[in-house]
């Protein structure tokens, strides 16, 4: 049975149980396949095969929603009554915000051999990516994740999608010293392990013997997988629809929030075509040349807001988060530029060197981690660097350095005059919790707020 | 066919494809979840989840495949399958895998539940949900959210080794939250506890008499001043100390860290496993236990993920490191005899090494001593954000709330309160301990790819430590 079938036989349950509800249903299923390794070898080899079903109605003014891997009459028929059991003990929404109205959606990137690939043509990835570090211990993964999925409601609203994408994230290490590369594409084909396994292990080689710097504030080249963590909070946080009615967001359409070299974009490629709402998804300006155009809006968030869907409910069904775009993509500084080329040394590619070589004194960011926000107004962010920082000296990177601690108001790192470059080209990085990711280019910003060091 | 029945073929068929040992976690999962803000409902949602996980060793590799479907052809089929992934491991190898041995347990364990909570009505869930931000809302919040989780599990365990283990774990717990909105910046109070308890762990919160004090210190947040930057005596909460105790303890004793099996995303340790037995973690009163046999904390169970029987050990005593997180594989490496601490979030991932509850013992204080034996310092409540370095080394902590500590009395309110340190520096600068210990839990660890939410129990207490760098450098 097709997701579509499976989707059609839920709202004819919906309707047999509770004729006059407005129901939505979702079935996605998706095969996700990681193979792992740490310590140079594969050690956590896992894939599976789930489907979920998950159901929305609004039964008399209340509203509820179940979801369940029990796929079989006896699971459907489960779901159904419990949910509409839910709804009708819940309370009262008054804030219901109707069902998705008919609308087509776009044929995402599919590639037949990513959708099935297996373990062995995972396994090659790592293994090239293991022989490149020549001999430096190496951690990581190589992904492969196929998803199908339909939608349907009762306002006669239809879907069906599908996507495939695959993913190496990997690190080569020195004692003292890590390196990082990691890719997310749509065919498995253009993964390729000598590439990224010989970038991780020329950052590692690199990073031998940091010194520790003091803290303060630092001109810095942020490379792409640094650039990815400012786009996901950015996000979360940022461009949140629900966060921004809620005046917790910096975010304000019409001002001139952000440097002109900087135009962001919400662009799924490689996930699902629709929100879990059913609403189309589509590439939506969310800043232009500087100037926030717009935010992100579900169905609940965009009636409150006095606005539309912008197709961003979360995957799993509307929550409490709100609205968040989760394909972002930051503009490149040239878009007609060729793909950038490997070059030697600890700088990600040509791209990100054609920026730190107009850095007079400065640092080279390969990576955040582990960044928090502190006040979500301010968007301000503590976290730290990883997987490599140097200093760059008149246009050259001149040492290792340790790992800093920073915290930093994002929208003020990119502020008006904040961006001093923008990489000509841009890398696709994938999310470590969500199957998409970011498009991210290297950034040269004028100031950025380290408050401590290695020893505290 | 029982679940053990269908489990079993399972094991077998990976046997049959070549498996010299594999595992099959069957689990059948409800969650129930509500959300409100500002005095109305936001969603209500509830999540069946069934299915069969196998883990499977060929050679020296591992292999795991799941698949919701809990009939014996698509068990069987799941074996084989976990069989064959295991066997393509073999193309980047590494050392002979093995297990530590554990007795082939057969046996049942369910947590203590008094008031089932998914039987109680939603219509009475609601109520507490929307009276309680509604509370908030009077009580000056611009924005007052509030929810509930349930999670009810039931899960099957067989091994090739002969465990044949059944467990129900019923969890739950409550957060409230209300967030004042001022010119260029929000402030938040809020309250949350989880545990392997019923829903009295939720009626126990008394959400209600707290909503209007939290929205009532949000509010006065906003123009409070700023928590001073410099080096000072901190004395810190007990969740907080609890959520200082997860990332600066319990994360930095897992051995998979440890051995860099988790090098790539969440991490090492800065813990040297030669140094286990004399490195001196913290001062004399730190005596942290890994105890998930603590009846209603949140990571309590009778069976860990791999068939081991739950058992208290010790994890740093009169401040020296003597224990870790551990499971069979990693304790084999590491030539440990013990392993006790791997669950899987659900039956589609794999299990690893996870905290259960690891706490403080209690010390000879309590808050109000602590207190008035403190000439000058700073009180901190409530974990507003947490970052820590993947060697669970230097952190930065951030509450919701502070106070300054002058001359053994709490004085003026402080906002953005922070505090940052280096783990082992930190812990040996604690001098006071209180013996006012709750188990919190913490419902939302991440770890593992793909990604794992786990369920941990923290029991802490408030406690007093020395020349701490409170506030961020300008």
């Amino acid at each position: 049975m097709s997701e579509l079938d499976v989707a059609a036989q839920v709202l004819e349950l919906v309707r047999a149980a509770a004729g006059g509800a407005e129901a939505e249903v979702s079935v996605d299923r998706s095969v996700l396949a990681l193979t792992r390794f740490a310590t140079s070898h594969i050690h956590q080899n896992v894939a599976d095969d789930t489907t979920s079903v998950r159901l929305r109605l609004h039964l008399a003014g209340r509203t509820a929603s179940g979801t369940t891997t029990v796929t079989d009459p006896a699971g459907l028929r489960g779901l159904v009554e419990r949910t509409v059991a839910a709804a009708r003990l819940s309370p009262a929404d008054p804030g219901w915000p109707g069902l998705a109205p008919p609308a087509p959606v776009r044929e995402q990137t599919w590639d037949e051999a990513t959708a099935h690939a297996t373990p062995a043509e995972r396994a090659e990835r790592v293994r090239d990516f293991v022989a490149a570090a020549e001999g430096m211990q190496t951690a990581g993964y190589c992904r492969t994740v196929r998803w199908t999925g339909a939608f349907a409601n009762s306002a006669g609203h239809c879907a069906t999608g599908r996507t495939a994408s695959a993913a190496l994230d990997g690190i080569a290490r020195r004692p003292g010293a890590d390196g990082v590369a990691r890719l997310l594409a749509g065919r498995l084909s253009e993964v390729d392990g000598v590439v990224l396994g010989a970038r991780a292990a020329a950052k590692a080689a690199a990073g031998a013997d940091p010194v520790e710097l003091p803290p303060g504030h630092y001109e810095v080249v942020m490379e792409p997988n640094a650039v990815s963590d400012l786009l996901n909070n950015l996000a979360l946080f940022g461009f949140n629809g629900r966060l921004v009615t809620q005046r917790r967001s910096f975010a304000e359409p019409g001002a001139d929030q952000f440097d002109p070299s900087l135009t962001l974009l919400d662009d799924p490629v490689l996930t699902a075509p629709y929100d879990s709402e059913g609403t189309p998804k589509r590439t939506i300006p969310l800043v232009e040349a500087g100037r926030t155009v717009a935010v992100a809006h579900d169905r609940r968030s965009g009636a409150e807001a006095g606005s539309a869907s912008t197709g961003h409910a979360p995957p799993d069904g509307p929550s409490s988060w709100g609205a968040i775009p989760l394909d972002m993509a930051l503009a490149p500084g040239d878009p007609d530029a060729p793909p950038a080329a490997e070059v030697a040394g600890p700088v990600v590619d040509s791209s990100a060197a054609e920026l730190v070589a107009k850095v007079s004194r400065g640092l080279l960011v390969t990576d955040l981690w582990y960044t928090r926000v502190l006040d979500e107004r301010t968007l301000a962010v503590t976290g730290l660097t990883r997987n490599g920082v140097w200093l760059i000296e008149d246009g050259v990177v001149t040492r290792p350095v340790q790992n800093f601690r920073f915290t930093q108001s994002y929208p003020r790192a990119l502020a008006p005059g904040a961006v001093l470059g923008v990489g000509a080209t841009a890398a696709r990085v994938p999310d470590n919790w969500a199957l998409g990711g970011y498009l991210a280019p290297a950034l040269h910003l004028a100031s950025w707020h380290f408050t401590g060091g290695a020893s505290g | 066919m029982s679940e053990f029945d269908t489990a079993a073929r399972a094991v077998q068929a990976a046997l049959d494809a070549g498996a010299r040992y594999a595992d099959v976690r069957i689990m059948h999962r409800r969650t129930e979840s509500m959300s409100a803000r500002n005095g109305e409902i936001e969603d209500v949602g509830q999540y069946e989840s069934a299915g069969v996980g196998v883990r499977a060793l060929v050679g020296s590799g591992w292999g795991f495949f799941a698949v919701p479907d809990l009939s014996e052809t698509a068990a069987r089929a799941a074996g084989a399958r976990a069989a064959e992934i295991a066997a393509a491991s073999a193309r980047v190898p590494g050392p002979a895998a093995d297990l530590v041995p554990v007795a082939a347990s057969t046996g049942s364990w369910a947590s203590e539940c008094a008031v089932d909570p998914l039987a109680v009505p939603l219509s009475t869930k609601g109520d507490l949900l929307v009276h309680a931000t509604k509370a908030m809302v009077d009580g000056g919040a611009d924005v007052a959210e509030g929810s509930y989780a349930v999670w009810d599990t039931a899960k099957w365990f067989v091994s090739s080794e002969g465990h044949r283990i059944d467990q129900r774990i019923r969890e739950c717990g409550a957060d409230i939250a209300a967030t004042a909105v001022g010119e260029g910046e929000t402030q938040r109070r809020s309250h949350a506890q989880y545990g392997t308890q019923g829903w009295e762990l939720i009626e126990a919160q008394n959400l209600l008499e707290r909503a209007p004090r939290l929205a009532d210190e949000a509010r006065a947040l906003l123009t409070a001043p700023l928590c001073p930057a410099g080096e000072t005596s901190l004395i810190l909460g007990g969740e907080q100390l609890a959520l200082q105790i997860h990332e600066s303890v319990g994360h930095a004793i897992e051995l998979d860290r440890i051995l860099g099996w988790e090098a790539a995303f969440a991490g090492t340790s800065w813990l040297d496993l030669s140094r286990l037995g004399d490195l001196r973690y913290g001062s004399e009163l730190m005596n942290i236990t890994i105890d998930p046999t603590i009846p209603g904390a949140l990571g309590s169970f009778g069976f860990d993920d791999e068939g081991t029987p739950a058992r208290s050990r010790d994890a740093v005593r009169e401040g020296i490191w003597v224990g870790v997180l551990a499971g069979r594989d990693s304790a084999a490496v590491a030539g440990l005899d013990y392993g006790g601490s791997v669950r899987s979030d659900g039956w589609a991932r794999l299990p690893m090494v996870r905290m259960t509850n690891v706490g403080l013992e209690p010390g000879p204080h309590t808050l109000e001593e602590i207190i008035a034996g403190t000439d000058d310092g700073v009180y901190m409540e409530t974990n507003r954000s947490w970052s820590i370095d993947d060697r669970r080394l230097n952190f930065q902590f951030g509450c919701e709330i502070g106070y300054e500590v002058k001359n053994g009395r709490l004085g003026r309110m402080l906002r953005n309160p922070t505090y940052t340190g280096i783990g082992p520096r930190f812990w040996q600068s604690m001098d006071m301990l209180s013996n006012e210990i709750v188990a919190w839990g913490t419902p939302n660890c991440g770890k593992g790819q793909p990604g794992q939410i786990g369920h941990t129990g923290h029991p802490a207490a408030p406690a007093r430590f020395r020349n701490v760098r409170v506030g961020v450098r300008a």
